[in-house]
């Protein structure tokens, strides 16, 4: 069997395990819809956790940005993770005592404001939508890449299934599939690694690999007889071709330390994240299914930093100085590996041979430029047209102003997508043909879970927080239901429309939505639970001006174009949610202790959820 | 955010220092200290997270990174980052989950069992 069959094979599985998960969970009543009935064991949910966090960014992006980005990538390491600690310690087991369903709910209640709880709707809707468009198009991607799709249709696909459970299952529904999708793509992810470790070091457990001496079958080869160890390796190759140290820091220290606060804060605060912590039992149960979440999130995000460096050593090596067409190749010239051709003829690769000498010069700086800034290649042909290709066999780009421009100064000849670490290591390992169908079956689990996990945010904010709790209290659980399956549906329709038409800036604006979170939700949250005092008037001025201060930023710098010498303390837009969390913070307390404190119920809602005692009982008043 | 977790203290009536704790009554005390015990726990395992990452992996990264881990290639600010405050992450919450089972036993809020053993569903009917 190739390729595509093997993938086309275990991805239709995968589906229809999903499906059946679906209809065997599907939800019958709104505590069922919103929070699975709180009956979902603290193991179960931390692995849903762990699916619902893990998007097709941590899956196929983030191994390929750390890879780039050495060092500096350690602010997704520990922003993604250290998040949990923040949630784990400081919301997660107060906010299941408080029972309900959402996040607006507890801003609404706790600050006995209206206003507060249209605040943390619209935040809420605004967060989980710029998420979930990225979802949305990583499917589409994975069912291009893999299966020669359009990624309209693969979006379309998508958004059939997650209609389909989404709608039918609500988060009862939701967590079971992600329970799945969780032990689809860790083990999509980890087999490829382990393989990839053993090839290089020599050692299975990726973790330990990453620090070992290269060894095995390519890292002999790499090392060519000296003794030494993978990342001194890479250093020096990062050295002698022209890249950064990949071991050191190339940002500044305030800015990185800056960015992973946000990142963690914002984690914190995302609702999708927090609302999984209101479907376990009991009080006990969200803490320590807060520590298995993270536990089965470490599993990732430890090995993606090591297959980032292995991957990252293993293309300097293979590419460096590496004659493009074999048949050119004298004795003892080094020739790109097969690989190497496969990914450029999916546009991931492109070489300009800028001195004409038919080698690979992989060095620092950029190949060439485009128009649009995105330096992205342009081909002249698509990749079955043997006019479209140069004298050694390359794919030739188009040059000029629709085209791309190279960059003379630098000497770097090569432009290669970061997506590829994770998409080529099964070949770069030489791994059998169902590896490479598993990978694309996890990329699609990591990507349908979480947009699932979105798309049932959105949906609830809408039926729950601003139809029954503010529009028409009085319509019946039916009616409610009715509602949220509506909006669910309707979500997900828009979804699919960002998908298949996104806009150009999803990374920018993935920042906009942690900083938003964490200027935003975080403190109005942290504050409701460790302080009596944080009254409406403090808590709503707080998160205005934290909203406030984080947008403009934002905006100005993302979309604006203002100058980068301007940045406040050298914070880029990416770190500034955690000065807009201070604004936050600042404005909240000061503005509390000049008004009036909040009335004794609430106080007394406060010393309520701070003890465990009593929590099962705490949703069913709310209905 | 250390300074925050502990103004809560100053959130009960404006004692001055060493003033008898106003609000009466043994329950509130038992609760009270079950409070201030979890406020200790929660801001020594915060200091902690804090040094694993935003000291040993940010701040005193390019320090740490002259010395090697023992037995490895690893520069030890660069372990932090990559490995070692994650492994570290895991370990706080699990201290913390254990320490609060503990606590609440200890100064009795801790819940029953529930009454399906959590089976999905069995709440949902009571809606």
């Amino acid at each position: 069997m190739n390729i595509q069959a093997w993938t086309l094979v275990i991805v239709g599985l995968t589906f229809a395990l999903y499906i059946g998960i679906a209809i065997w969970t599907r939800a019958r009543s709104t505590g069922e819809f919103y929070v699975a009935g709180t009956g979902v064991p603290p193991l179960a949910n931390g692995m849903a956790t762990a699916a619902d966090w893990m998007s097709a960014a941590s899956f196929l992006g983030m191994a390929g940005i750390i890879s780039f980005a050495g060092y500096d990538g350690s602010v997704y390491l520990m922003g993604w993770t250290g998040g949990y600690v923040l949630l784990a310690l400081l919301l997660a087991p107060y906010l299941r005592k408080f029972g309900k369903f959402t996040v607006p709910d507890f801003v609404g209640d706790r600050y006995y404001s209206q206003t507060a709880r249209i605040v943390a709707v619209v935040c809420a809707i605004f967060v989980s939508f710029t998420y979930v468009a990225g979802q949305m198009r990583g499917v589409g991607v994975v069912f291009s890449r893999f299966l020669e799709v359009p990624v309209e249709s693969g979006v379309l696909i998508g958004m059939g299934l997650v209609f389909f459970y989404a709608v039918l299952g609500g988060m009862k529904g939701i967590t079971y599939t992600q329970v799945a999708q969780y032990c689809v793509l860790i083990f999509a992810f980890m087999v490829p690694a382990i393989f990839i470790s053993i090839l290089l070091t020599g050692n299975p457990i990726p973790q330990i690999g990453f620090g070992g001496e290269l060894a095995g079958e390519l890292g002999e080869r790499i090392a060519a007889g000296e003794r030494v160890t993978l990342l001194d390796k890479l250093d020096g190759l990062h050295e002698e071709l022209g890249f950064a140290p990949y071991t050191d820091g190339r940002k500044g220290l305030l800015d990185i330390f800056c960015i992973t606060l946000a990142l963690m804060v914002g984690t914190a605060g995302l609702p999708h994240v927090i609302i999984r912590f209101y479907t376990v039992p009991r009080v006990r149960d969200a803490r320590s299914s807060a520590g298995w979440a993270l536990l089965f999130i470490a599993i990732l995000y430890t090995t993606a930093p090591a297959v980032a460096a292995f991957a990252r050593t293993n293309l300097l090596d293979a590419t460096r100085d590496a004659v493009y067409d074999p048949a050119r190749a004298a004795e003892g010239d080094s020739v790109v590996p097969e690989w190497f051709r496969t990914w450029e003829n999916t546009g991931l690769i492109a070489w300009l041979d800028k001195n004409g000498d038919g080698r690979i010069q992989y060095t620092g700086g950029t190949a060439f430029t485009t128009a649009d800034g995105k330096n992205k290649p342009v081909y002249l042909t698509p990749p079955t047209d043997p006019a479209g290709r140069g004298v050694h066999g390359e794919r030739l780009l188009l040059l000029g102003d629709d085209g791309v421009m190279p960059v003379e100064e630098a000497r770097n000849e090569l432009f290669i997508d970061r997506d590829i670490m994770v998409l080529a290591n099964p070949e770069i390992a030489g791994l059998p043909a169902w590896v490479i169908g598993l990978v694309a079956a996890g990329g699609l689990a990591a990507a349908l879970s979480t947009a699932a996990g979105l798309l049932l945010v959105v949906s609830t904010a809408i039926s729950h927080d601003l139809l029954k709790r503010a529009i028409r209290p009085g319509i019946s659980e039916r009616q409610e239901l009715l509602a949220a399956r509506i909006s669910a549906a309707v979500a997900v329709v828009f979804a699919g429309y960002l998908g298949i038409n996104p806009p150009d800036y999803v990374a920018a604006i993935v920042a906009f939505a942690f900083g938003l979170a964490a200027s935003s939700f975080f403190p109005a949250i942290f504050l409701g639970i460790f302080s009596k005092r944080a009254n409406r008037e403090g808590v709503i001025a707080g998160m205005v001006c934290g909203l406030l201060f984080t947008t403009v930023y934002i905006i100005g710098f993302k979309f604006l174009g203002w100058s980068k010498e301007s940045w406040l303390f050298g914070i880029s837009p990416e770190g500034i949610g955690s000065i807009g969390m201070l604004v936050n913070f600042g404005v909240a307390i000061v503005v509390s202790a000049v008004t009036p404190p909040p009335p004794p119920e609430i106080q007394a809602l406060v010393e309520e959820i701070r003890v465990p005692r009593g929590a099962g009982e705490a949703h069913e008043i709310s209905a | 955010m250390d300074p925050d977790a502990r103004s809560d203290v100053n959130d009960s009536p404006p004692a001055g220092p060493g003033a008898d704790p106003e609000p009466g009554g043994a329950a509130t005390t038992s609760r009270e200290l079950y409070w201030r015990a979890n406020l200790r726990w929660v801001v020594g395992l915060l200091v902690l997270w804090f040094l694993v990452s935003f000291g040993a992996g940010i701040l005193f990264a390019p320090e740490l990174n002259e010395h090697r881990l023992p037995g490895s290639g690893f520069k030890v600010g660069f372990w932090f980052a990559q490995q070692g405050s994650i492994f570290s992450f895991v370990l706080i919450v699990f201290v913390y989950v254990r320490v609060m089972n503990r606590l609440d036993r200890h100064f009795g809020v801790d819940e029953k069992r529930p009454r399906s053993g959590g089976s999905p569903g069995a709440e949902g009917e009571a809606e």
